[in-house]
């Protein structure tokens, strides 16, 4: 990989609308290799939308993006499918949806991805799976359907699919949004784990717990912008901004 | 009433052999009607590939557009001007097979778009191309779906099929009027004919069923 130093994910003056609605205004940010970044805010503020684009799953129309050293999008034009499904292949996204394959197992959900994109051999794959599986905790439900699964498992699962590609850097869309809350810890424990392996982060969520002990840099956005960002002990301790103020009395007003 | 079936007794062997040539151009033409229901149907996805999603609504727009008794007789008396001279039976399961590819490809459409979005984003999330994602992960799930819809396509196919009698192919409505043109018993030729065809869809129908109930039971279709 040619990419050395330098920032795995650089947002530069990125821009994204939905027909009249303005959802992301002139967004710059940058993700250091290693760095868990948190992205919070209320909702409507653009903060999965900013996600999304990080792997063109949504295409800013203007600014640029460049991902693990490779410009992925400038000015609203994406780089060769060919190029971005090789792009892909480096960063891990993780949906609030889980979005598990419902017509494989859950250990060929985790080996699909090896076996058809890096023509990894039936056994390497699946030995591969299992390992990550045991390290989400789920070695005992490799040969089940993700049907049969808790929303804490399915997410988990998830995780080690998305981790089969040995990306660069993981994205999180609000991964515990979709689960009761006493699944909500299980899967943050695997990623405070993950993070402490040195995995570079970007995560979406409404964990402010999760926030203030693992990020490295706190994202508040609102408006479509990001209105504050620093170190999770400044942005809770001593918010600079009025809104991030209202914005986290509120948060923790309804905790 | 004078009914009299013993036309019907005697010609029992014709009409099991027009039955099984039924059944062939039925299935031959299903089969055709697949394969051009997947093109056709995955054609029609992405209206913004504008050549290829026309020619496909094109031809749906056509073949559903118009009678099927006309479709065979464009091919079966028409090709012949150009010198094409195709097999009745040919032209038969061509005709049924291009017009049940026009509804299938509806079905195949409708099954791969109500398979949830988040399944094509996690696909190429992972950095799989558009084709790939479709292979080994929509199409898998879509199929299921297809299964019910393409069993009653074939049971209309099934009826359909008696057009095919025209273009002299000996199918089952076609040994019937061979029966009926020899003991001019219409009423009870064709009452046996019609009981043929019931017991035929209701096969299908009964087997249908089954499967389903199958499919339900192993939680993939809900």
């Amino acid at each position: 990989m040619t990419a050395a130093a330098g920032p795995i994910v650089e947002a530069r003056g990125i821009a994204k609308s939905f027909g009249a609605n303005r959802v992301l205004n002139d967004v710059s940010f940058a993700v250091e290799p290693s760095q868990v970044v948190v992205v919070i805010g209320p909702s409507g503020s653009g903060k999965s939308t900013l996600l999304r684009c990080c792997n063109a799953l949504e295409v800013p129309e203007s600014g640029s993006l460049t991902i693990c050293g490779t410009e992925l999008v400038r000015d609203g034009r994406v780089i060769p499918d060919r190029e971005l499904n090789t792009l892909r292949m480096q960063v891990g996204m993780v949906f609030q949806s889980f979005n598990l394959f419902p017509h494989l197992r859950v250990l060929d959900n985790v080996a699909v991805g090896p076996r058809t994109l890096r023509k990894m051999p039936r056994g390497e794959a699946e030995a591969m799976a299992r390992d990550l599986l045991g390290k989400v905790g789920l070695s005992e439900k490799a040969d089940v359907y993700p049907a049969t699964l808790s929303g804490g498992q399915k997410q988990r699962v998830a995780i080690a699919r998305a981790l089969a590609m040995q990306p660069r850097v993981m994205l999180f869309d609000e991964p515990t949004s979709a689960l009761d809350p006493e699944l909500v810890g299980e899967v943050l424990q695997v990623m405070k784990a993950l993070a402490g392996e040195g995995m570079t982060m970007l995560v979406v969520t409404h964990e402010m717990g999760f926030a203030r002990e693992v990020a490295d840099v706190v994202m508040v956005m609102d408006g479509g912008g990001i209105i504050e960002s620093g170190p999770p002990e400044q942005v809770f301790s001593a918010p600079r901004n009025s809104r991030t103020r209202s914005f986290l009395q509120a948060v923790i007003s309804t905790a | 009433m004078d009914l009299d079936f013993t036309p019907v007794w005697h010609g029992w062997p014709e009409l099991l052999h027009g039955a099984l040539v039924t059944v062939e151009v039925t299935s031959a033409s299903l089969l055709l009607g697949c394969v051009l229901g997947l093109l056709i149907g995955v054609a029609r996805l992405e209206p913004r590939r504008r050549i290829i999603y026309g020619a496909a609504t094109g031809y749906v727009t056509f073949i559903r557009g118009t009678p099927l008794l006309v479709q065979l007789f464009l091919l079966f008396f028409g090709l012949p001007q150009f010198n094409i001279l195709l097999p009745a039976f040919l032209c038969g399961v061509l005709g049924l097979g291009i017009y049940s590819g026009a509804y299938v490809s509806e079905i195949v459409r409708g099954a791969i778009q109500s398979i949830d979005r988040g399944q094509m984003e996690a696909a190429r999330s992972l950095g799989m191309s558009y084709g790939q994602a479709m292979r080994i992960i929509i199409l898998p799930q879509a199929v299921v779906r297809m299964i019910p819809p393409l069993g009653n396509e074939f049971i209309a196919l099934i009826k359909n099929s008696a057009l095919v009698s025209l273009l002299t192919i000996t199918d089952l409505m076609h040994e019937g009027q061979k029966i009926i043109s020899v003991s001019y018993r219409s009423l009870e030729v064709y009452l046996a004919v019609a009981l043929v065809y019931l017991v035929l869809t209701s096969f299908v129908g009964f087997v249908l069923r089954r499967a389903e109930t199958r499919l339900r039971a192993g939680g993939v279709v809900q």
